[in-house]
């Protein structure tokens, strides 16, 4: 055993595909029957949010996504996860809710595989770290404006935000193009799946103060 | 030596290795200090596009894995491995062309994450289009360095080559299956899965098995005594080789991937700590009785300071692990506090120890001062101390007020004076790394007649 061909192959070659086979391979198989959905599967019915946007900035978004329908829609949450990949925006922001710590109350339903089984997930955004809060249901939670002021200038809208602003999201006349409506886009397609009053959460009454007991606000 | 007349280690390659392991260094610590002042509210580039502080948080941990460590790694195994095979590496020629191709991955990878290319895998956000071009260098290194294991005519190989060998396999499949299924095969909850198997192996069946190996090979040379037990090395080696490549999952407990592989990987976690004691009792072991070599022996000190690092982390593994410990500390600063002990206060701290070893060896001239490499391990020890007490605590804060439903605000309101902290534990480190780089271009400089066999100096 301390020669060349055994360590190669069992300590090398067998082991790395016992752990694939038991952590990669098994969950596959049990995912298997989930229809992978495409992006304009998952685009076919834009939340209003999306319809909204398209009277918030009409010669911008008339210019880049021309009207808004299913079609632009799959464009605009397309680029919009393309830019916060390129952003990294998750390695601060996490998309997936957990059944522990009040998270449904904090975010919304609890997160499930099918969810994610589209190729919007492909490379899947869950996340490891939370700088700011989970996205996954951050759809319909936040109008257009708060989004396009918060990527200009996060400090505007949450005066106690770390986040970074993002300039190049924005024409000369400060005006979203076509990666930030791309981005704000995206941001209301997260959790636009699950029916609003299924998603209520403490978020929805509004903005609270810092320091203010949650339970009072409710 | 093979009768060949070319010398056995080939000292100039290893010398190029460890200077870019600095110069990546440099890049790193620079791109982890601009991360921490964007979290401090003092980023000195705010609405720059190219220096936009999420692309450069991709700097700082790509270039850690594969600037860094990485270049360090391959300087180690090119010292060690021929001396164990008393073969030296398959051709000069190609070890010089993977130096040249990895420093271009190394540089394409910077380019491509601050110019938007970034992959979203963690750990291997390089862009698609290096991908491949890793992948060829990988294999071309082993083919490199594995040759001499492979004619080597030692009756059975040492406990190192175990390590290597099984990390020249583990190697290139993790990346492959790490940076393509993912990205193009596999999406949702079972593409977390393979991603978080990634996260696991880069670190377990990169890193670490080629660290322990270099420790098993540096250590026993140092000291001037055997490994206190071969039983234990064998035992520490088919554990790690059995239990760490099946619990990638642990990095997304909770999260919509099957419960039974979340379980399975908390199990085999727990399982492995088991394992790594028994590494670090046959280590402790092979100290007793020399503990006056981690006064005087500064490589030595740096390697059985990482070594204290990597049972606190593996101790930190076994609860962090459970499911109770993930629903407050997941998604916490806990978890970057846990990442710097490994990376940094683990590997870092046996690569530093490598650059005081084999630095005067390379260039051929004692240690400028040995003052400074003094300075250069407290200032680095007691930074990452504070930095991993400091992220511990703000992850604890962090995980308590989510939990509590505090508005989230709060929870970047209290982090803030545990984020000044940090970035001023990550100024200690910047410091005493200033102190190694500056000392080992002091040494290099040194006019050829100071030239002694290069005998590492007696450190107070």
């Amino acid at each position: 055993m301390e020669r060349f061909s055994p360590i190669f192959l069992i300590s090398g070659v067998i082991t790395f595909l016992l752990g694939f086979f038991l952590q990669g391979a098994l969950p596959m198989i049990t995912l298997k029957d989930m229809p992978i959905k495409t992006i304009a599967e998952v685009a076919q019915n834009p939340p209003a949010e999306f319809y909204q946007l398209a009277e918030d900035y009409p010669a911008e978004f008339s210019r880049y996504y021309g009207e808004p329908n299913p079609e632009s829609f799959a464009k605009a949450i397309k680029l919009g996860k393309e830019t916060y990949i390129a952003e990294a925006c998750w390695h601060c922001h996490s998309q997936f809710v957990r059944p522990v710590s009040h998270e449904n109350l904090r975010f919304g339903p609890v997160s499930s595989a099918d969810e994610y089984t589209n190729e919007m997930n492909l490379p899947h955004l869950f996340g490891t770290r939370r700088v700011g809060p989970d996205l996954i249901r951050i759809g319909g939670k936040r109008s257009n404006d708060w989004h396009a002021a918060h990527f200009y200038s996060p400090r505007s809208v949450a005066p106690y935000s770390v986040m970074p602003t993002y300039p190049w999201f924005f024409d000369a006349q400060q005006r979203p193009n076509e990666k930030g409506l791309a981005m704000i886009s995206y941001m209301q397609w997260l959790g636009s799946w699950v029916p609003r009053e299924e998603s209520e959460t403490i978020y929805n009454v509004g903005s609270m103060p810092p320091h203010a007991n949650p339970a009072e606000v409710q | 030596m093979a009768g060949s007349g070319r010398p056995l280690v080939n000292i100039g390659l290893v010398r190029a290795h460890l200077t870019a392991s600095a110069v990546f260094f440099c890049v790193l610590i620079v791109a982890g200090l601009l991360f921490a002042l964007q979290l401090t509210g003092t980023y000195p580039f705010p609405g720059v596009e190219l220096m936009s502080p999420g692309r450069v948080r991709m700097v700082h941990t790509n270039m850690a894995a594969y600037g860094f460590i990485a270049n360090a790694l391959i300087a180690g195994m090119l010292w060690a491995i021929p001396r164990l095979t008393r073969q030296p590496i398959l051709n000069d020629i190609l070890g010089w062309l993977i130096f040249w191709a990895w420093q271009a991955i190394c540089a394409a990878t910077v380019l491509g994450l601050l110019l938007g290319y970034a992959q979203a895998i963690e750990w291997g956000e390089t862009p698609i289009f290096v991908d491949p071009l890793v992948m060829v260098g990988l294999v071309l290194l082993v083919i490199n360095i594995a040759t001499p294991i492979l004619r080597s005519k030692e009756k059975g190989l040492y406990v190192t080559l175990w390590y290597f060998l099984s990390a020249f396999a583990w190697t290139g499949l993790v990346y492959f299956m790490g940076n393509y299924f993912p990205e193009f095969w596999v999406p949702g909850a079972a593409g977390a899965a393979i991603t978080g198997l990634f996260i696991h192996d880069l670190v377990g069946l990169f890193v670490t098995p080629i660290g322990w190996g270099l420790m098993y090979f540096f250590v026993p040379i140092l000291l001037r005594k055997p490994i206190w037990s071969h039983a234990l090395s064998l035992i520490g080696f088919w554990g790690l080789a059995f239990f760490y490549p099946m619990q990638g999952v642990h990095h997304f407990l909770l999260s919509p991937i099957p419960m039974y592989a979340q379980y399975a990987a908390v199990v085999a976690t727990i399982a492995i700590e088991v394992v790594v004691t028994t590494v670090i009792v046959n280590f402790f072991g092979t100290l007793h009785g020399r503990m006056d070599a981690v006064r005087n022996i500064m490589s030595i000190r740096w390697f059985y300071t990482g070594m204290v690092g990597y049972a606190i982390t593996c101790l930190q593994c076994a609860f962090q692990v459970t499911l109770t410990f993930q629903a407050i500390i997941h998604f916490s600063d806990w978890v970057v506090g846990h990442a710097h002990l490994v990376m940094y206060g683990v590997f870092g701290f046996w690569i530093m120890g490598l650059f005081v070893e084999l630095w005067p060896k390379v260039v051929g001239r004692p240690w400028y001062s040995t003052r400074l490499l003094t300075w250069h391990y407290w200032l680095s020890t007691l930074g990452l101390i504070v930095m991993f007490v400091d992220l511990l605590a703000a992850g604890v804060m962090q995980g308590f007020l989510w939990r509590d439903l505090h508005h989230w605000a709060d929870s970047v309101i209290a982090s803030m004076p545990f984020w000044w902290a940090r970035t001023f534990s990550g100024l200690m480190i910047t410091v005493g790394s200033g102190a190694l780089f500056y000392n080992m271009w002091m040494t290099a400089k040194q006019p050829a007649a100071a030239a002694e066999p290069a005998v590492q100096p007696a450190v107070a």
